[in-house]
C-alpha cells in the first residue's frame, strides 16, 4: 500500500510541475488529499504490521501521520487562497504546489519508516522540497535562507549518516536488516557503550536541525521566516515532527542500553540551551514570523526535556508535540492575513489588529493563550506533565530555570501579541485594503479548537495511542 | 595497500590545509576521487560486480571528475577569485588539521574499533572534522561547497568499513554525494552567483535578529 503510495503521490507532484492550469492543479491538490486521508486511515488496519517490509505503522508513526493528514489539509487550503491575489507566474506556482505535496509525501514515509536508513532518506527528501519551498519568493532573502537552509541540513544529514554509518560498525558482521529499528531494538543491550554513545550524539546532533533544538536549529528560524506562511506552518509543525521522530527512534534504541542516563543529559543539556535561546531572542525580535518560530524552539525544548525525564515525561512529550503542531500552524496560517492586510512582517508597523480583522484577531488571541500554555490550553495540561515528571526525576535546579526562562517567553510573546492586537500601528497608507473573509479562518479555528480539546478531555483512543507509543520506549 | 591509500589521503588534508587557489582545491578532489577508487577496487571484493562497477563508476566519474570540472565551471561563469581567502593564516589551519588528524588517531587507538576497521575510522573523522574546519575558516561560499564534498569523501571513506556486509549504506552515501552535490551546485550556486556577485559569505549575512 505504501509503495502505490509514493508511486501516486510522486506521480502528482511531477504532474503539478509541469501543469500550468489552475482548475488541472486543485483537482490534483484535492486527489492527493483524498490519497493522504485513504493512507493514514490503511495504516490504522494494519497497526504493527510491516508494509513494504521497510515500513511499518507503530502508534507513533499512527499519531504523527494523522496529524499531519489533518494539518496538510488547511495548508493546502490557505495555499489556494494565500498565492491567488499574488501574480505568480504559473510555473512558480506549480514548483510550489508540487514542493508542497512531495513534502508532505516524504514525511509520512519518514514518520512510518521501520528502517533507519529509509527514514534518513526521506528526511534527506524533506529537506530538498522545504528549499523549493523556502526559495518561492525568488529574491535576494530568500535566496540567502535557502542555502542557509540546504547547507545546514545538508551538513547536519550528512552526520546523520555518520552515527547509522557508526551503528553498523557496532554491529560486527551483521547484515543491512539488521538496521531495521526492531532489530537494533532488541540487539541494544550487547552493542558496545562507546559506539551507542557517538552514533547517539551524531544521530541526535544531525536531527537537531529538523527537530529545532541547539546545536543546528538556525536553518530552519531563517527557513520559516522566509518562506509563504503556509508552508513556514509545516514547517513549524509537521517537518519538526520528523526530527522528533528521528530523535525517538533513537531513544528506543538507547532506553534498552546502559547509557541511558548519560544521554537523557545530552538530551536535556540540548533542550535547555534551546529554551534560553529562545528566550533570548523572542526578547528583541522584530518580525512576527520569527517571533513563531522561536516559539517553536521553546516548545521543542520542553519536549526534548520531556524526553530526557522519562517516566510522565514520555507520555507528555508525544501529547506536547501533537497540541503544539496544530496551535503553531493555525497561527502560521494567521501570520498569512497579518501579511496580506498590512504587507509587512515588523511586529511594531502591526497594530489595531482587531479593527481590521476581528475573526482573525479572536484566533491570534487564543493562540496567543494556545502557545504560552495559559490553562484552558491543552498545552497546559503537557507542560504540567513535563514539569511533574522533571520533578520526580530530582532536577530542581533545572526545573527553576526552565520555570523562570518560561516566563520571560511568556512575557515577551505576551508584549508582541498584544501590541498587534490592540496598540495603533503607525499611520500607513495601504493599511486594510484588502479584507481577510472570516471564512478562511474557520479551518485555523477547528485547529485551535482541537488543541483545547484534546488536552482538555481527550478521547480514550487517542490516549491509549499515546501509551502504546510510550511502550515502544518502556516496555 | 588499503592502509596506504588512507594515508596517502590524509596527507591531502594536510595540503588542503595551505593550499591558496581555489583549483588546487579541484585538483585535491580530483588526487581524493582516484584514492576512493582505489579504496573500493581493493575493500570491497565480496560486493556483487554489478554494484561494485556502480560504486567505482561513481568514484571516477562523479567524485574524481565531474564535480570538480563542474565547480571550477561555476568559478569560471560567476569570475570567482582564484584565492581561497581564509580567516585565520594558512600556519595556523595547518596546525589545527595536523592535531583534528592526531586526535582522530588516537581515537581510533584508544576505541574499541575492529582492527581491520581502524584506519577508516581514523582517516574518516580526520576527514569530516578537517571539512567542518575548513567551512568556518574559509570566505567564499564556493569553497564551503569544496569543504561539503570533502566532508562527503570522508563518510564514503567510513561507509568502506562496512561496505561488505551493508552495500545499502555505501549505495546511500554514493546517493547523497550526486543527489546533494548536484542539487547544491547545479540549481543554487547558480542562482546565488546571479544575485550575490561576491560568492562571499559576508553577504550572507542580511537575515537576523
Amino acid at each position: 500500500m505504501i509503495i502505490a503510495y509514493l508511486i501516486a503521490s510522486i506521480t502528482i507532484a511531477l504532474l503539478l510541475f509541469v501543469n500550468r492550469s489552475k482548475a488541472i492543479s486543485v483537482a490534483l491538490t484535492v486527489l492527493f488529499l483524498l490519497i493522504q486521508c485513504g493512507l493514514t486511515v490503511y495504516e490504522f488496519t494494519i497497526k504493527d504490521l510491516a508494509d513494504a517490509v521497510y515500513f511499518k505503522p507503530d502508534a507513533l508513526a499512527l499519531i504523527l501521520l494523522t496529524v499531519l493528514t489533518v494539518v496538510s489539509i488547511p495548508a493546502f487550503i490557505h495555499k489556494c487562497n494565500y498565492i491567488s491575489p499574488e501574480d505568480d507566474s504559473p510555473r512558480v506556482r506549480g514548483i510550489y504546489q508540487g514542493a508542497m505535496v512531495l513534502l508532505v509525501t516524504a514525511l509520512s514515509a519518514a514518520y512510518l519508516s521501520a528502517h533507519i536508513a529509509v527514514t534518513w532518506i526521506f528526511v534527506e527528501i524533506t529537506t530538498l522540497s522545504a528549499s523549493a519551498l523556502v526559495f518561492h519568493r525568488r529574491n535576494a532573502g530568500s535566496i540567502e535562507a535557502t542555502w542557509k537552509y540546504i547547507f545546514v541540513c545538508s551538513i547536519s544529514l550528512v552526520f546523520v549518516f555518520i552515527g547509522i554509518l557508526l551503528l553498523g560498525i557496532s554491529l560486527g558482521n551483521a547484515q543491512q536488516f539488521d538496521l531495521q529499528y526492531d532489530t537494533l531494538v532488541k540487539l541494544a543491550p550487547t552493542l558496545d557503550t562507546f559506539w551507542i554513545k557517538i552514533a547517539f550524539v551524531f544521530i541526535f546532533a544531525g536531527y537537531t536541525a529538523k527537530f529545532g533544538l541547539v546545536p543546528m536549529y538556525t536553518a530552519g528560524i531563517d527557513a520559516k521566516d522566509k518562506a509563504p506562511a503556509p508552508a513556514a506552518g509545516l514547517f513549524s509543525s509537521v517537518l519538526m515532527n520528523v526530527g522528533f521522530v528521528g530523535v525517538f527512534r533513537m531513544w528506543q534504541i538507547v532506553a534498552h542500553t546502559s547509557v541511558m542516563p548519560w544521554a537523557a543529559n545530552v538530551v536535556a543539556v540540548a533542550a535547555l540551551l534551546s529554551i534560553l535561546i529562545a528566550a533570548v531572542y523572542l526578547l528583541k525580535v522584530k518580525n512576527v514570523k520569527r517571533m513563531l518560530a522561536y516559539s517553536s524552539v521553546e516548545h521543542m525544548g520542553v519536549v526534548a526535556l520531556g524526553l530526557a525525564a522519562g517516566g510522565v515525561g514520555y507520555f507528555a512529550a508525544i501529547l506536547h508535540i501533537v497540541l503544539h503542531t496544530f496551535a503553531k500552524s493555525a497561527l502560521f496560517f494567521q501570520v498569512g492575513h497579518i501579511y496580506h492586510i498590512y504587507h509587512t512582517k515588523n511586529i511594531y508597523h502591526i497594530g489595531n489588529y482587531l479593527k481590521f480583522n476581528r475573526a482573525g484577531a479572536v484566533l491570534l488571541l487564543l493562540g496567543f493563550v494556545c502557545i504560552t500554555a495559559m490553562p484552558p490550553s491543552g498545552l497546559f495540561i503537557s507542560e504540567l506533565m513535563v514539569f511533574k515528571s522533571i520533578f520526580e526525576a530530582h532536577s530542581y535546579v533545572a526545573l527553576i530555570a526552565v520555570l523562570v526562562m518560561l516566563t520571560i517567553i511568556i512575557w515577551a510573546l505576551g508584549k508582541n501579541f498584544f501590541k498587534m492586537l490592540f496598540t495603533p500601528a503607525p499611520s500607513c497608507g495601504n493599511i486594510g485594503e484588502i479584507k481577510v473573509s472570516p471564512i478562511e479562518t474557520i479551518s485555523q479555528f477547528v485547529l485551535l479548537a482541537l488543541v483545547f480539546w484534546l488536552g482538555m478531555c481527550p478521547p480514550q483512543f487517542f490516549v491509549d495511542l499515546i501509551n502504546d507509543a510510550v511502550q515502544l520506549l518502556t516496555y | 595497500m588499503t592502509t596506504i591509500l588512507l594515508i596517502i589521503f590524509a596527507i591531502t588534508l594536510l595540503y588542503f590545509s595551505i593550499a591558496n587557489r581555489l583549483m588546487t582545491y579541484l585538483s585535491l578532489l580530483t588526487v581524493q576521487g582516484m584514492l576512493l577508487f582505489g579504496v573500493a577496487l581493493v575493500e570491497l571484493h565480496q560486493m556483487n560486480i554489478v554494484n561494485l562497477a556502480f560504486i567505482l563508476l561513481e568514484t571516477v566519474v562523479v567524485k574524481a571528475v565531474a564535480i570538480p570540472l563542474f565547480i571550477r565551471y561555476v568559478i569560471k561563469k560567476n569570475q570567482i577569485k582564484r584565492e581561497a581567502e581564509p580567516f585565520v593564516p594558512y600556519f595556523v589551519s595547518l596546525i589545527v588539521t595536523t592535531l583534528i588528524i592526531a586526535a582522530a588517531y588516537v581515537l581510533s587507538m584508544v576505541a574499541d574499533v575492529p582492527q581491520s576497521g581502524k584506519p577508516y575510522f581514523a582517516v574518516a573523522l580526520a576527514a569530516v572534522f578537517c571539512g567542518l574546519f575548513f567551512i568556518v575558516s574559509r570566505k567564499k561560499i564556493i569553497t564551503h561547497v569544496i569543504c561539503y564534498v570533502l566532508i562527503e569523501n570522508g563518510v564514503f571513506i567510513l561507509s568502506m568499513a562496512v561496505g561488505n556486509e551493508m552495500p545499502l549504506l555505501v549505495n546511500l552515501g554514493v546517493l547523497l554525494d550526486v543527489f546533494v552535490s548536484v542539487f547544491l551546485l547545479g540549481i543554487f550556486i547558480n542562482k546565488v552567483g546571479n544575485v550575490i556577485n561576491d560568492g562571499d559569505v559576508n553577504q550572507l549575512s542580511s537575515i537576523k535578529d
